[in-house]
């Protein structure tokens, strides 16, 4: 078993890293012809990397939308962000002192990952608008990731798990050495799920964590008249002119 | 969906008939409204207003006859599109797609990003007036995303039910004609979208896709076509021009006893105005164009037309077809390349001001910042001291502010005076030198020449603006069932004003909006004339030189 999970985490990682960066290639070569901000839009690159950061940090947009929305998006995100950042102490170490700190929040943060999971799952069947726009992949999305917080919170308050033998496994795959994973149904469940996010991450709707910082009407500095902004394809037909 | 029902396998529709009066871009000046009226307009009425907006009940396939014209082939082929729907349509729509994904990150990113959150769903004006689930932005998209899925992802060539991907068929074209001819490309969606995702983006794809097989909307295409070759979206000739203008120089010499010129192709002249053709001829579009040459006259500054840029919109941005907007937008820099002038101007017109704003300096060169031949050919002969090119809103206020215009305010006291901020101007361009400038420019101007202003909703204005109903290529008659709709929620801030403030006239910046609520508003018991332009209001106001 524990060659298996060694086997899946490392084909989960080179999918993961090679998907995300080539989807990253892929946007960053795909030239944006025309100057197309929402207005009004930052006029300069400085503020255009404060739109950005009010956009990721804040869900500045989302904010405007729906209250409903942002405050179940935010809650789950960094529920999330801590949660990931608590978890790299089964990569390190020693542990970072900020890991360190971080270990309690994360803590609680996995219940407010859950909950504002489970809100945005109960809108797609609440919200009729919602329901509508649904698909089947959307659901399974949210079941995917509320599963894996919800083993993981068991596995933390119910059913523990020898902790200190999955970060002597996960340190050793770091240095292409497979170590014995604990025998344990909820470990086996929470990694396999894990995994398969990380394996799906760049075919799926996910993407839309590198999308948001190439979407020109977010990324773009308004200024069109005092530069001339050109494609390559574009400058073709000039040519002719 | 049956055969007789499916749009694009109806031949040559009937001639769309009279556009609103005034229209921007009506088909020609002299139409008149088409005799034989298509069966559905009997049954056109406007919603009513809801004591509180609350979002619509979903009404599945509420506007599914609603349906735009087919273009006929002798319209397509004369914007170089195929005439009618070519054989293996199917698989030259898909690989137009991925051409075009190849072309604009927008589509590509906007394709992959969106997560189904439900933020746009409740933003559409044409959702809010209709309740058809596929007026939501978030639907709209679907409708191209689900052939993205299909075609060009893993996932959905393998498990396409699981991601909601569908086959490019027939029942899905017939759905983008229907669908993405209800967009007005007014891009509220994209305001309120977490990544920023514009319809408008998608939109114009699908109907640069639509083009590229041969199925076109006739009004849009008809007009790109008269633009190419006349000069202008109404097919007005010069010496029709020239003649108008100098009735316009008549009637306001009787009415202020000041000798205005609306001057046409001067050589030499300082700026050259290009405003949207309706005001040349069409109530009230053209009490604007009175005003600009008011404040030209005013100001001592010498000012000219141009026959052969006649026309300021450019229905090439509403099809998303890059190679059109720029052969439409080079008339301008040809026209300004051969009357020397030094300062480039936009009337009042929304998506005109977007792609003059946007896009020129792109497109042709009419900017500044310039390193290549091409624009530095034209750059070197505009003058840097101003805006290349500036909104008339930004010349008028700008000589507002340097003392140079005077006006008599109580002139305007008849009017309550409130301010729509058009689509176009709001969300996709700029005023001025800070962020927000076209919200402030517009309304500085209005509160310096009329003495009563009142605001509409928050909701409903600067970025958050509804659109009027009728922008994107959608100001024809067949579709009025659709623009009336999509005006609600307008029309419902407007009459809270009306209601509270006792407002009687709603000023805008843009041919569409003021041709699109002339028509509308009446449907929702206003008068046509409540409409008008920014122009307007300062034309009756101004005090002229020689009346001192």
């Amino acid at each position: 078993m524990s060659v298996l999970f060694a086997i899946l985490f490392y084909a989960a990682t080179l999918i993961l890293a090679g998907g995300v960066l080539y989807r990253i290639y892929d946007y960053a070569r795909t030239p944006a012809p025309l100057k197309i901000p929402t207005t009004p839009a930052p006029t300069t690159t400085g503020g255009v990397a404060f739109r950005m950061f009010r956009e990721v940090v804040f869900f500045e947009s989302l904010f405007k939308s729906n209250l409903w929305i942002w405050a179940l998006g935010w809650l789950f995100h960094v529920g999330l962000a801590l949660v990931l950042l608590r978890h790299l102490r089964y990569f390190t170490e020693p542990v970072n002192f900020i890991i360190a700190f971080v270990q309690p929040f994360g803590m609680y943060a996995g219940f407010a990952m859950a909950a504002g999971l489970a809100g945005l799952w109960a809108r797609r069947f609440l919200v009729e608008r919602i329901r509508y726009i649904s698909t089947p992949s959307d659901h399974l999305m949210l079941a995917l990731l509320l599963g894996i917080a919800v083993t993981g919170l068991l596995m933390k308050f119910v059913m523990h798990t020898d902790i200190v033998a999955v970060k002597t496994f996960f340190l050793g795959l770091m240095v292409f050495e497979i170590n014995p994973l604990p025998a344990h149904p909820g470990l086996y469940l929470h990694l396999g799920m894990v995994a398969l996010l990380m394996i799906i991450f760049p075919v799926s709707k996910l993407l839309h964590a590198p999308g948001l910082f190439f979407s020109p009407t977010r990324n773009q500095v308004d200024n069109p008249r005092e530069t001339r902004h050109l494609a390559p394809w574009a400058a073709k037909f000039e040519a002719k002119n | 969906m049956a055969d007789e029902t499916t749009p694009v396998a109806v031949a040559p529709a009937p001639p769309a008939g009279g556009t609103a009066p005034g229209a921007a871009g009506g088909i020609t000046p002299a139409a008149k409204p088409a005799a034989a009226k298509a069966p559905e307009k009997a049954k056109v009425v406007a919603p009513a207003f809801r004591e509180y907006p609350t979002i619509p009940a979903l009404q599945i396939d509420a506007m599914v006859d609603s349906n735009p014209y087919v273009s006929a082939a002798v319209h397509n082929e004369a914007v170089g599109f195929p005439g009618t729907l070519v054989d293996g349509w199917e698989q030259k729509a898909v690989a137009k797609m991925g051409e075009l994904l190849g072309k604009y990150r927008s589509l590509k990113v906007y394709m992959d990003a969106c997560v189904h959150c439900g933020a746009c769903t409740d933003k559409c004006h044409y959702f809010i007036g209709t309740g058809d689930p596929k007026n939501m932005p978030v639907a709209r998209q679907d409708l191209m995303r689900s052939v993205y899925r299909r075609y060009y992802t893993l996932p959905g060539k393998l498990f396409p039910k699981l991601v909601g991907a569908r086959d490019m068929t027939k029942d899905v074209l017939d759905d983008w004609f229907r669908y993405y001819n209800q967009c007005s490309e007014c891009r509220r969606c994209s305001v309120f979208c977490p990544y920023g995702i514009d319809t408008a983006e998608v939109t114009m794809a699908a109907k640069e896709i639509m083009d590229s097989v041969g199925l076109g909307h006739k009004y849009v295409n008809e007009i790109i076509a008269k633009v190419h070759k006349i000069g202008n979206n109404l097919g007005l000739p010069g010496p029709a021009l020239e003649n108008t203008l100098e009735g316009l120089e008549e009637d306001v010499l009787e009415d202020t006893g000041a000798a205005v010129k609306y001057p046409l192709d001067v050589k030499g002249a300082e700026v050259l105005l290009v405003t949207p053709s309706a005001d040349f001829f069409a109530e009230p579009h053209v009490d604007s164009l009175i005003g600009y040459g008011k404040v030209f006259h005013a100001a001592g500054i010498s000012w000219t037309l141009s026959s052969k840029a006649s026309e300021a919109g450019n229905f090439g941005m509403f099809i998303g077809n890059y190679e059109q907007m720029q052969k439409i937008a080079m008339r301008v820099r040809e026209a300004a390349l051969e009357l020397g002038v030094k300062r480039i101007v936009v009337g009042e017109c929304g998506h005109a001001w977007r792609v003059a704003y946007a896009f020129w300096n792109t497109l042709t060169g009419i900017g500044a910042g310039a390193s290549d031949p091409f624009a530095i050919q034209l750059q070197k002969q505009l003058d840097p001291n101003y805006k290349q090119p500036s909104h008339i809103c930004e010349v008028t206020w700008d000589l507002i502010q340097a003392g140079r215009l005077k006006f008599n305010k109580e002139a305007n006291d008849h009017r309550i005076v409130t301010f729509h901020d058009s689509c176009n101007v709001a969300r996709g361009s700029r005023m001025g030198d800070y962020a927000g400038g076209q919200f402030d420019i517009p309304r500085n101007i209005i509160k310096a020449v009329a003495n009563r202003y009142v605001e509409m909703s928050p909701d409903t204005t600067h970025e958050r603006t509804f659109c009027c109903g009728g922008g994107g290529g959608l100001l024809t008659d067949e579709l009025l069932d659709l623009r009336i709709k999509g005006a609600l929620p307008r029309m419902e801030a407007l009459n809270r004003i009306v209601q509270h403030d006792g407002v009687n006239f709603m000023a805008t910046i843009c041919a569409i909006c003021k041709a699109q609520f002339t028509k509308v508003l009446p449907y929702y018991g206003f008068k046509m004339s409540m409409v008008g332009g920014v122009h307007q209001l300062v034309s009756t106001a101004i005090v002229l030189n020689n009346e001192q």
